[in-house]
């Protein structure tokens, strides 16, 4: 039984290629216009904070706050607010992506080595100077990781998009009468794919990164 | 007066409270007369099965993964299989992974708990094994100097000193639980989800049950948070600062 679902999965994906690809297209759109928008809130908020050493806890209850948020839920406050459709999917996957965005940003730059905080204040950089030149550089690892996550989880999530109308691969995997076992397991398969891929995109810019980084450390 | 009207002989209209209050009539986001009529047949029940299906999914899915780890650390060549095949599991979109185990074990919380369990090894794998590599050899050598043997070393030193790690694993795993349990409703009506999907089909959305619901999976989340935070200082009090 087994087998046979992984040979008409096989037959599947060829067949319905085009299908695929312009869902997965939709799951990708929506995830990375919301993880775009979140880094945008998050980025920028995080590392001011943490530049100033202020509202770590701020920084830890967004975490908590972020993994106990239930994604169906939000979706569904989104859909209540804002009716079906793209955009309250979006917001509800922002609210998800902000908190390990907001979380490693913080303290990407509050961990900063002090002493090398303090040279470049002694050198007489700016504030502005220290936090581009010294900190970002430094907490860049930790920054790509937070995004590495962020970008995952958001994918993943993005299919519950699917159980309300949302689109993309959730479409096919919330819709078993339609396509079939086999549909659900091409789409999930898909989406492993992109998180997968996104993942190791970003994993090997945070190599990338740290071997930067590996001659001044 | 005329937009006075529903004022009967000029005095103040007592509201009813049954069923077709303004709120529910205005579908409000939150109707308390409607928790209140509706917390022992719907709301109480779906939070007790909710802590139900978290806490066996975090226990079994603890200890599934205390001996892939207790494997992955002692023989460093599973690692990264065992890491690799937890990633994947993680990678699982939800409401797929949640269908195809249907054929195997059917429309049953059977089905929910395999893949509540399956979620958590990915928190777990990582922490475990983080925790006991991150043991300083020196400690290790002075246990070894002291005539432990293998075993003891592993029970009484590699052990205690990976436990921040180990708990704030179940933290987290156990607060993304809470979370991805909800999904879980899609397949079978059970735990929070439940009223959270039944509110969800219905044409307008019924707010209240929605936001009740979800409500009480995110009080639930934080409460089992506070809970293990609160553990975790108990049980490793020389690592106050440690989150």
């Amino acid at each position: 039984m087994i087998a046979s679902l992984f040979v008409d999965t096989l037959r599947f994906i060829p067949d319905h290629a085009s299908l695929l690809l312009q869902k997965a297209a939709e799951t990708a759109e929506l995830a990375f216009t919301a993880l775009g928008i979140a880094l945008a809130i998050a980025l920028p908020l995080g590392l001011w904070l943490g530049h100033r050493h202020r509202g770590l806890s701020l920084a830890l209850g967004v975490s908590t706050i972020g993994r106990a948020l239930p994604s169906v839920a939000l979706i569904g406050v989104g859909i209540a607010i804002l009716g079906v459709g793209f955009w309250n999917n979006t917001v509800a996957l922002v609210v998800l992506a902000i908190p390990p965005l907001l979380t490693n940003s913080y303290f990407a730059v509050a961990g900063a080595d002090r002493d090398a905080v303090e040279a470049a204040r002694g050198m007489g950089l700016t504030e502005r100077q220290i936090l581009t030149r010294v900190e970002l550089p430094l907490g860049l690892p930790l920054i790509l990781a937070g995004i590495r996550i962020a970008a995952v989880f958001v994918i993943a999530t993005a299919t519950l998009a699917g159980i309300f109308g949302g689109g993309g691969l959730g479409d096919i995997m919330a819709n078993q009468v339609t396509y079939g076992l086999e549909g659900v397991l091409a789409a999930a398969l898909c989406v492993s794919a992109l998180a997968l891929l996104t993942a190791a995109l970003l994993g090997t810019a945070q190599t990338a990164a740290f071997r930067r980084m590996a001659p001044r450390a | 007066m005329t937009q006075h009207h529903h004022l009967v002989d000029g005095g103040p209209v007592i509201p009813n409270f049954g069923h077709g209050s303004d709120c529910l009539r205005n579908n409000g986001w939150f109707c308390t007369e409607w928790v209140k009529e509706h917390w022992g047949d719907i709301l109480q029940p779906a939070l007790v099965q909710h802590i139900e299906l978290t806490v066996i999914a975090v226990s079994i899915g603890f200890a599934v993964s205390f001996l892939l780890a207790v494997v992955g650390f002692r023989f460093r060549i599973f690692d990264l299989p065992l890491g690799a095949f937890t990633d994947f599991l993680y990678a699982i979109p939800s409401i797929a992974l949640f269908q195809l185990l249907v054929p195997v074990t059917g429309l049953t919380v059977t089905t929910i708990e395999i893949a509540l369990v399956s979620y958590t090894l990915f928190v777990f794998y990582r922490n475990i094994v983080a925790g006991l590599r991150g043991v300083p050899p020196d400690v290790l050598e002075s246990a070894r100097g002291m005539g432990l043997t293998r075993r003891q070393t592993f029970w009484r030193v590699e052990l205690p000193l990976a436990l921040p790690a180990i708990l704030a694993g179940v933290r987290v795993a156990t607060v993304s639980t809470i979370s991805i349990a909800t999904v879980a409703a899609f397949l079978l009506y059970y735990g929070l989800g439940g009223p959270i999907f039944d509110a969800l089909q219905q044409p307008d959305i019924f707010r209240t049950e929605l936001v009740a619901a979800g409500g009480l999976a995110i009080l639930l989340a934080l409460a089992a948070d506070g809970l293990l935070t609160a553990l975790q200082r108990v049980l490793t009090p020389w690592n106050r600062l440690d989150r």
